[in-house]
């Protein structure tokens, strides 16, 4: 039997009524029962019989956030073999997450990937001529996460982490090197400018922490890409879809230079798209740049929304673009349908035999929205993007490790504080490390040797 | 003639460090064992430098001592001075080094040697290894060792083998353009080994490693040096000695230090180094560098230290630590020269690079027998590992599991979290090194719980159930971790009030005032009170030894360090006691990576924990491990 007790969204999250979030593990009712309070009453589930349903309310601090059903499910007879609760709130994104960030925060974990297939099957509740089934299920899973553990980190978040943890390396490095080679290296009195180093580490940590909160860590969404030639009103989709002018439209072709980013909400369908600058071979400098940006996000990217102009014959960048998103999941947009047409859906369908959905718009005339909603929402009931979930999970991942990073951090300034020796910093300084290596895909490996090596020079 | 055969229980290849160690493990055990050399007065040579001890290698030496070895026991006889390195750091890094007086040494063990009982020393090289085919459904084993072979022809038939061969296979030795094919100090070398391993299958490397000049100390000028004394009250190595027959008259050694005119005249001449030059192909140490290294490295350090130290009592020769290299001799003459002290220096014996064949560690089980040779065991730098503390913890190890597999025995493995021992046979058979890998104490991710203080608490039983350690000294040791706890406890339950008296007493040591009432645990834990302050307060304190009060004070005073790593070691158990048995063909397991496929195979790790530390291997992969033994065994 495993001690730790986790947690996940049980159910994609989507545009359904209900949402579940289960809980399994030892501490599973007692951690349920801390947030969950019914007819004004704490703590009942400790008591009630197993396979039983409760109507409550979860609150936060003394606030309640949503009106759910609770089901408790006792050992051994769950899904897992575990106590098992499962929270039913109401569908919604934003929901869901808080009450999954309220039970994490009573001390559960976020459940791995397939963890709680896992658990079933390890605890004999799943027979043994699925086992082959459930590996793979967990190397999939475990590999979407990755993939979109990395694709949701803001760029800029990327680099402030990396460069956190070089300093921190540093500053472990500078400490073991002068362990290991006390005649060499002195580092007497390294306490007080260590402080300093520590004070800014948790400084930006915090900062980081808070940012999260925000949602400006992580992008929020799937990640989404516009493509298509200069002038094919890849612009025009973008504030169709977020209703606002935010990128400038012209009939000047190659007006979009940089990526522009928004985030937008179709019936509860997070999409973090990208504007680009339009595929074209060019000379102008800037122009290129963008150029290359673009095909750098659409590689990226989850969802290709691949905008054509309807009224300009196919040429050879629009054969660039087709091969750089093959094994994408794309939708077609063929818009400029008002004006005469020289590309229609079939000679479409005939160039990419049949592989993408194509939609008709007219942005000008705003045509054509409401199926591009229903194109985009089949390709997730499809299953073919099944990965919101994994997103938000991800991103809470993130916060959890910033926030565990951020307290070894504060336990090293204690140790400074009282004055300990500098070999008990080592242990918590790790652990930042080690944690922040998390959310950027590191690990810590050979690092800390590396590292002493190639900053101090070691005697003998 | 008829082919003459010996027979024995183990053979063991080498007396260096290692060497020695493997062999009295395996004799004390009562096994019929022969060491062999190719140079009887080079038994425990110390070819390099003259201490033994150090930053974590010091920690080696005391677990090697817990088990039952020699070393320890051996420089605690033979020490010209002594230090408890890092002593104003945590008691985790606390670290003994002692100057040995090398030829006392390489005596003093000898002599050990010579009267062990069931041990006979031998003078020859070794150039064969003899082998049957092994044929057994349950495990992995191609091979089994039943013998060796000397150049003279006479065969050894054995059971198990020990290679300890050091830096002798192919070896040669560098000086700017001079090469020799020889081992350290001019040594033969032993020239048929590496084919006859190549012929079993097994993987070589070639590594390099470097050592000082040796002066005439009466060619130095030791006014224009700093003088570097020993230890006031010397604490020995081995658990064994007592501490009142280590307090010698010590030697001094002296630190000077190389200038920017050293580092031109290395840089000026850096096209005559053999490694620059391109003449090496073995990788050297990283954490050794030679000045030339050094010089083209930190370039922006204006100097570097160099300590003089002898290398015995009776003899001049002085060792110049801090300035290997492998440049020709007119320039160390001249780089020497320039160094403060050093301006009149003679060299006696100059600075070399030597090169040698090693194997790469990871075809080694954690009881260091191959993992594809049944019998065959190697420890110390033939391993890839340097230092003599590391030869000498991989020795006794290698010895005792020789023993254990002939005697049909469970093998001694030891745990990341036990021992030094155990995270450098970790390190060596699950990372792939490309380097000499030396022992650091940032290798031993629980080394809050790792002391060397500790290490017979740690150890000792391991040694007594193996069979090196007495039953009269595993019993001390057990009555020490109860008067431990028994005091530990006796000072939680110890209240102390918030009378007056205890705080004026407070006030006197500069402790805050108490608040309510406490323990004296309690207020041990403040900084500035100690166990020795609190007898003031502590009216029923009983007369305990020195070493147990040690360990009481360490366990209050970081017990909420050392309760996190027992933690962090609790988690990391769990995964260890996961066995992975020897015949899982990881192509059968269709979930993993490719990449962790490869890998898994390859390495061949004994336990999901080990598998979890191979560079390649994901979490998911241990996921689908798991899961896949859990199919299979079950």
């Amino acid at each position: 039997m495993y001690t730790e007790t986790i947690a996940a969204i049980a159910t994609a999250l989507s545009d359904s009524g209900i949402s579940i979030i289960r809980v399994s593990g030892p501490d599973a009712i007692t951690a349920v029962d801390q947030i969950f309070m019914t007819k004004g009453r704490k703590h009942i589930l400790q008591k009630v019989s197993s396979h039983t349903i409760h109507y409550g309310l979860v609150y936060e601090q003394d606030k309640p956030v949503d009106e759910v059903m609770v089901s408790v499910m006792r050992a051994p007879r769950s899904y897992t073999a575990e106590d098992v609760v499962e929270i039913h709130c109401h569908g919604g994104i934003l929901i869901t997450n808080r009450i999954l960030e309220l039970v994490i925060e009573t001390g559960v974990r976020l459940a791995l990937p397939g963890e709680f297939t896992k658990r079933a099957f390890l605890n004999g509740r799943i027979d043994l001529s699925r086992a082959e089934a459930v590996m793979d299920l967990i190397q999939s899973t475990n590999e979407f996460a990755m993939r979109s553990s990395f694709s949701q980190l803001r760029g800029s978040v990327f680099s402030v982490i990396k460069e956190l943890r070089e300093k921190i390396l540093y500053e472990i490095a500078f400490i073991e090197s002068a362990l290991d080679d006390p005649e060499h290296i002195d580092m007497d009195g390294h306490g007080e400018a260590l402080s300093q180093v520590l004070n800014e580490l948790s400084f930006t940590l915090k900062k980081l922490i808070d940012s999260a909160k925000d949602g400006k860590v992580m992008k929020d969404g799937i990640g989404t890409v516009i493509l298509g030639k200069p002038n094919a009103g890849k612009s025009s989709l973008l504030n169709a879809l977020s209703g606002g002018e935010r990128a400038i439209v012209t009939d000047i072709a190659g007006t979009t230079r940089d990526i522009l980013e928004e985030t937008v909400r179709l019936k509860n369908i997070c999409l973090c798209i990208k504007d680009t600058a339009g595929i074209r071979h060019t000379e102008d400098i800037v122009e290129k740049i963008g150029v290359e940006r673009a095909i750098q996000s659409a590689k990226e990217a989850d969802l290709i929304l691949y905008v054509v102009d309807a009224s300009v014959p196919w040429d050879d960048n629009d054969f660039e673009i087709l091969s750089f998103i093959r094994e994408k999941n794309c939708l077609i947009i063929l818009n400029k349908t008002d004006l005469p047409s020289v590309i229609t859906e079939d000679i479409i369908y005939e160039t990419t035999e049949n592989r993408y959905p194509v939609i008709k718009m007219s942005l000008t005339q705003q045509s054509g929205m409401e199926e591009l909603e229903e194109a985009i929402r089949d390709l997730f009931f499809h299953g073919k993007i099944s990965f919101e979930n994994e997103v938000y999970i991800t991103n809470m991942r993130h916060k959890e490790a910033l926030q565990e990073a951020y307290e070894s951090i504060l336990m090293v300034i204690e140790s400074v504080s009282k004055k300990l020796p500098e070999d008990f910093y080592s242990i918590d300084l790790m652990n930042a490390y080690s944690r922040l290596g998390h959310i950027i895909g590191e690990e810590v490996g050979e690092d800390l040797v590396n590292e002493i090596f190639s900053r101090f020079c070691m005697g003998k | 003639m008829s082919e003459i055969r010996e027979k024995v229980d183990v053979c063991v290849v080498g007396a260096g460090h290692a060497g020695c160690e493997a062999a009295l493990a395996c004799a004390r055990l009562g096994l019929e064992t022969v060491i062999f050399t190719v140079s009887v007065d080079s038994i425990a040579l110390m070819p390099c430098n003259p201490n033994i001890g150090g930053s974590s290698k010091g920690h080696l030496v005391r677990e090697v001592d817990a088990l039952g070895g020699e070393m320890g026991k051996v420089i605690d006889q033979t020490f010209i001075q002594s230090k408890m390195l890092n002593r104003s750091k945590g008691p985790a890094v606390h670290s003994l080094r002692a100057q040995a007086d090398k030829a006392d040494y390489t005596r003093k063990m000898r002599q050990v040697i010579e009267n062990q009982e069931h041990l006979i020393v031998k003078q020859a090289e070794v150039c064969e290894l003899l082998s049957e085919a092994w044929e057994n459904e349950q495990s992995v084993f191609d091979k089994k060792i039943v013998g060796v072979k000397i150049s003279t022809g006479i065969i050894y038939e054995c059971k198990a083998v020990i290679l300890c061969t050091g830096t002798y296979l192919n070896a040669r030795c560098l000086c700017g353009e001079t090469i020799t094919y020889t081992g350290p100090n001019g040594l033969q070398p032993a020239r048929f080994l590496t084919d006859s391993l190549k012929k079993l299958g097994v993987e070589m490397r070639r590594f390099k490693t470097g050592t000082p000049a040796r002066m005439d100390g009466r060619s130095l000028n030791y006014e224009r040096m700093e003088r570097q004394d020993g230890d006031k009250r010397v604490i020995p190595f081995s658990f064994s000695t007592d501490p009142d027959a280590v307090q010698i008259d010590q030697a001094p050694c002296y630190l000077t230090y190389t200038n920017e005119e050293t580092h031109k005249i290395i840089r000026e001449n850096l096209d005559r180094s053999p490694i620059y030059a391109g003449v090496i192909e073995g990788t050297g140490p990283r954490y050794c560098p030679s000045i030339e290294d050094k010089v083209v490295k930190f370039a922006d350090k204006e100097r570097h230290q160099v300590f003089i130290e002898p290398e015995g009592l009776h003899t001049n020769e002085m060792y110049v630590g801090g300035m290997s290299s492998s440049l020709p001799e007119d320039v160390q003459l001249a780089m020497y020269r320039t160094v403060p002290g050093l301006e009149q220096c003679r060299i006696v014996r100059n600075a070399y690079a030597i090169e040698y064949d090693c194997i790469n560690s990871i075809q080694l089980k954690s009881s260091l027998e191959f993992k594809k040779v049944k019998g065959l065991f190697s420890a110390g730098q033939l391993n890839g590992s340097s230092g003599y503390e590391e030869a000498a913890a991989q020795g006794l190890v290698a010895g005792v599991n020789a023993a254990m597999g002939i005697m049909g025995r469970e093998p001694l493995i030891m745990d990341r979290s036990e021992s030094y021992i155990g995270v450098l046979i970790d390190d060596l058979v699950t990372k792939e090194t490309f380097e000499p890998y030396r022992m650091m104490t940032s290798r031993a991710e629980y080394r809050l719980l790792l002391r060397q203080d500790n290490a017979d608490l740690r150890l000792r039983k391991k040694g007594y159930e193996v069979g090196l350690v007495s039953e009269e000294v595993y019993r001390k040791v057990v009555e020490k971790e109860e008067a431990i706890q028994r005091e530990i406890s006796r000072l939680k339950n110890t209240s102390v009030g918030a009378s007056l008296e205890h705080q004026k007493f407070m006030e006197k040591y500069g402790s805050a005032k108490l608040r309510t009432g406490t323990n004296l645990a309690e207020l041990m834990c403040r900084p500035e009170l100690s166990y020795e302050i609190l007898e003031e307060l502590d009216d029923n304190r009983p007369k305990l030894p020195q070493d147990v009060i040690e360990q009481v004070e360490i366990e209050i005073k970081y017990e909420g360090y050392i309760v996190r790593q027992r933690r962090q070691v609790e988690q990391y158990k769990k995964m260890e006691h996961k066995k992975i048995p020897d015949s899982l063909d990881y192509n059968d397991v269709k979930s993993l990576r490719i990449e962790a496929r490869q890998k898994l195979q390859n390495y061949r790790p004994a336990s999901l924990g080990q598998a979890s530390r191979i560079s390649g291997v994901s979490p998911a992969d241990i996921s689908v491990l798991l899961i896949y033994l859990e199919h299979f065994q079950g």
